[in-house]
């Protein structure tokens, strides 16, 4: 008896003509007229970025590369949070003094689900869609990091911010081995009577700093 | 093999599946408001999308050249995958999947499962295999929760509880939680379920997908959700299987640059839903530490053998061939990356809501893609549930031609002859009376006479026998004293000479 492979192949080969062009030059020979590049400066571009960001009720703020360790100070302040996890690429100079920063491969889902949020950087970021590429388990941390806890604190440089979906697509192809979540905005659901709830299973509040 | 769309061989046919649910008010109100709260969403986020044509037009072109290279882009996928650690499985059918499945989860001793939202899986039946191998499956999704707490059926691809409102949805949750209190604003039952899952995300210990693409060039998977419920699934438990249809196949990573901006917008009408994930294979250091693929035919190569909608209907000599003049095959209905677009446009849909469709794919989509996976032996009332107005094909996001592949299986269905005797016996009387101008002169003077009784106002509103039907819910004009023969031959030259 065949296996179920060898079934299922010969049975696309019989369904398909004998005769078949060229997979390569056919491949490359499908029309993509959609706009590849973006077309706005870069302070339209985050612009566009933030915009998008508070679309889906994220919370924003900007800062330089040298303030990086107040700003968080700040918001987490404004959050009332003492302590967060951290993904274990952080730089420590990020982290502001008098808060408690965790970053340990470790910890077990329930220890996870009793912390009080967690803070990542990200891999790269969409302006058209105001999405957060987040590669694991780099700057990003385990998967269980950044879905469990129900606060998300995200650190966005600048310059990873790309304008379309294809300048985004081409970016994570370059690390396409990785685990990569894309996250728009705070998990939601339309489930009931379409009415869209913030916030199921995801973090429900997400706080972006923008390094310029 | 045999090829199975969940109930859809054992449902009731569409009419008189449709005649029962259009007698329930709140039902129709439901699906109603559901579909106009997406279609306005949807028709947002397009309108501002200006290459939207020509990624309609990529996205076409990128489905139809990998169907015709499918195997070769399947092997590639199982090299990748299997390559970065994940074990690929095939099933022929319904049951091999089942069997497949079951037997990952028994020989590790899982007793209990949790589910991402996979219609793939309740094509297969694949729940009532589990509970038959007394595996507990949870659906994690919030409208598959609700369907699955109330023993009900989904209704819609997208929104499988878009038919039930909040207060329903209160009442059950209510019962089947034995929660003492609950609101009944979106809010408090988002939250009851919130609750209600928790415990099972971090507890279970396997867990079952769908896909929405596989990429043949890394061997990666992409999920599409928007709760939560997926991360949950994909990365908490030790074990992920992953059920894909082998139509889910996508060449390159960049192609999805494509598909993830038409499949969010005509899904849920946003410009990207909340949660994307992707990955490949597994690691060492996070998520499952054991993910199997299970690639699923049942019945998907029988639609891609039906190459040519066109050339079937030539050669047939039928209205199909001279419909479907473009580039229309019946293939083309493996295109679909299930948005539920079709669904919300549908004027029928709309009325009868998803049931009535007797499968677990309903609508405009369903329509053509379940009776084609059955080879054409069941559900061959679906084809009919249409009106052929065109708006699917005018939403759907990969362009696929509805009406066209429509009109294509009627045309098969007559040729089994599976049409109603009385409907075989009136086209034959019309071809024969419309191939000899005499025979429809002297019909049209038998009609003259033989509508009198039934004429009022020069209309005839119900009619006798197998013309009952036709005018239920329309009136027809009676025929003229003359017809335009008499008055030219009478006239000769036309008005005023």
């Amino acid at each position: 008896m065949m296996d179920s492979k060898t079934v299922v192949l010969q049975k696309i080969r019989n369904a398909l003509p004998a005769q078949r062009e060229r997979r390569e030059p056919e491949y490359a020979a499908i029309q993509r007229k959609y706009l590849q590049a973006g077309e706005h400066d870069s302070a339209h571009r985050l612009a566009l970025f933030e915009q998008r960001l508070r679309d889906y009720d994220a919370g924003l703020h900007r800062c330089g590369s040298s303030t990086i360790a107040e700003t968080i100070a700040g918001v987490l302040r404004e959050r009332q949070k003492k302590s967060l996890l951290v993904a274990a690429e952080i730089p420590v100079k990020w982290l502001p003094q008098n808060l408690t920063f965790v970053h340990n491969d470790a910890l077990t889902y329930a220890e996870i689900d009793h912390s009080e949020g967690v803070l990542t950087g990200c891999a790269t970021a969409i302006a058209s869609t105001g999405t957060i590429v987040l590669r694991h388990s780099n700057e990003a941390g385990g998967r269980a990091l950044t879905l469990i806890p129900d606060y998300h604190l995200c650190i966005v440089h600048a310059e990873k911010v790309v304008e379309t979906v294809p300048e985004g697509l081409r970016q994570m192809a370059s690390f396409a081995a990785a685990a990569i979540t894309m996250i728009s905005g705070p998990s939601a659901t339309s489930d009931i009577e379409m009415t869209r709830i913030k916030g199921v299973h995801g973090p429900r509040t997400l706080d972006v700093i923008l390094v310029i | 093999m045999t090829v199975r769309v969940g109930e859809a061989a054992q449902a009731p046919d569409f009419p008189s599946a449709s005649h029962e649910l259009l007698q329930n008010a709140q039902l129709r109100r439901n699906v109603r408001r559901a579909t106009e709260v997406i279609r306005a969403k949807r028709n947002r986020v397009v309108a501002e999308t200006p290459d939207w044509e020509e990624l309609r037009e990529a996205a076409r072109q990128i489905k139809d050249h990998t169907l015709r290279h499918l195997d070769f882009y399947l092997e590639q996928f199982e090299e990748n995958c299997s390559r970065a650690g994940g074990q690929v499985h095939w099933a022929q059918d319904a049951d091999e999947a089942n069997r497949i499945i079951v037997e990952i989860l028994q020989e590790r001793g899982h007793k209990e499962v949790i589910k991402v939202k996979t219609m793939t899986s309740d094509e297969i039946g694949l729940n009532a295999a589990l509970e038959g191998e007394a595996i507990t499956p949870y659906e994690t999704d919030l409208a598959d929760l609700i369907v699955q707490l109330g023993n009900d059926r989904p209704s819609h691809i997208v929104v499988p509880a878009l038919h039930r409102n909040r207060n329903e949805i209160r009442q059950l949750f209510m019962e089947k939680m034995g929660l003492k209190e609950l609101g009944d604003r979106p809010e408090d039952l988002t939250a009851a379920a919130r609750a209600y899952l928790r415990d099972k995300f971090l507890r279970v210990e396997a867990a079952i997908s769908g896909a929405n693409f596989a990429v043949a060039e890394t061997g990666s998977v992409c999920v599409v959700e928007s709760e939560g419920n997926g991360r949950m699934c994909l990365s908490l438990p030790k074990l992920l299987i992953t059920l894909v249809g082998i139509e889910k196949i996508i060449p390159h990573f960049t192609d999805l640059e494509v598909f993830l901006q038409l499949l969010p917008r005509s899904a849920t009408g946003e410009r990207m839903n909340p949660y994307n994930s992707i990955w490949t294979g597994f690691s060492a250091s996070d998520g499952p530490q054991e993910f199997h693929v299970v690639l699923l035919d049942n019945g998907r190569t029988n639609v891609l053998a039906d190459a040519d909608a066109e050339s079937a209907g030539r050669a047939a000599g039928t209205a199909a061939a001279v419909m479907s003049a473009g580039v229309t095959s019946a293939k083309d209905t493996l295109d679909c990356i299930r948005c539920g677009a079709c669904l919300n446009v549908c004027p029928v849909y709309r009325q009868t809501g998803g049931h009535a469709y007797g499968s677990v794919y309903a609508g405009p989509i369903g329509a053509i893609l379940t009776p084609q996976l059955q080879s054409m032996q069941h559900s061959q009332s679906l084809p009919y549930a249409s009106s052929l107005c065109g708006a699917c094909y005018e939403v759907c996001p990969v362009k696929i031609n509805i009406p066209e592949i429509l009109i294509h299986l009627r045309s098969k269905i007559v040729e089994q002859g599976a049409a109603p005797l009385s409907e075989r016996w009136e086209m034959n009387a019309a071809a024969f009376t419309l191939a000899r101008s005499n025979r429809l002169a002297v019909a049209q003077k038998f009609a003259r006479v033989a509508q009198w009784p039934f004429e009022r106002d020069g209309f005839l509103h119900n009619l006798p026998g197998p013309f009952r039907a036709w005018l239920q819910s329309r009136d027809l004009p009676a025929l003229p004293k003359e017809s335009f023969r008499e008055w030219w031959a009478k006239t000769k030259r036309g008005p005023g000479k």
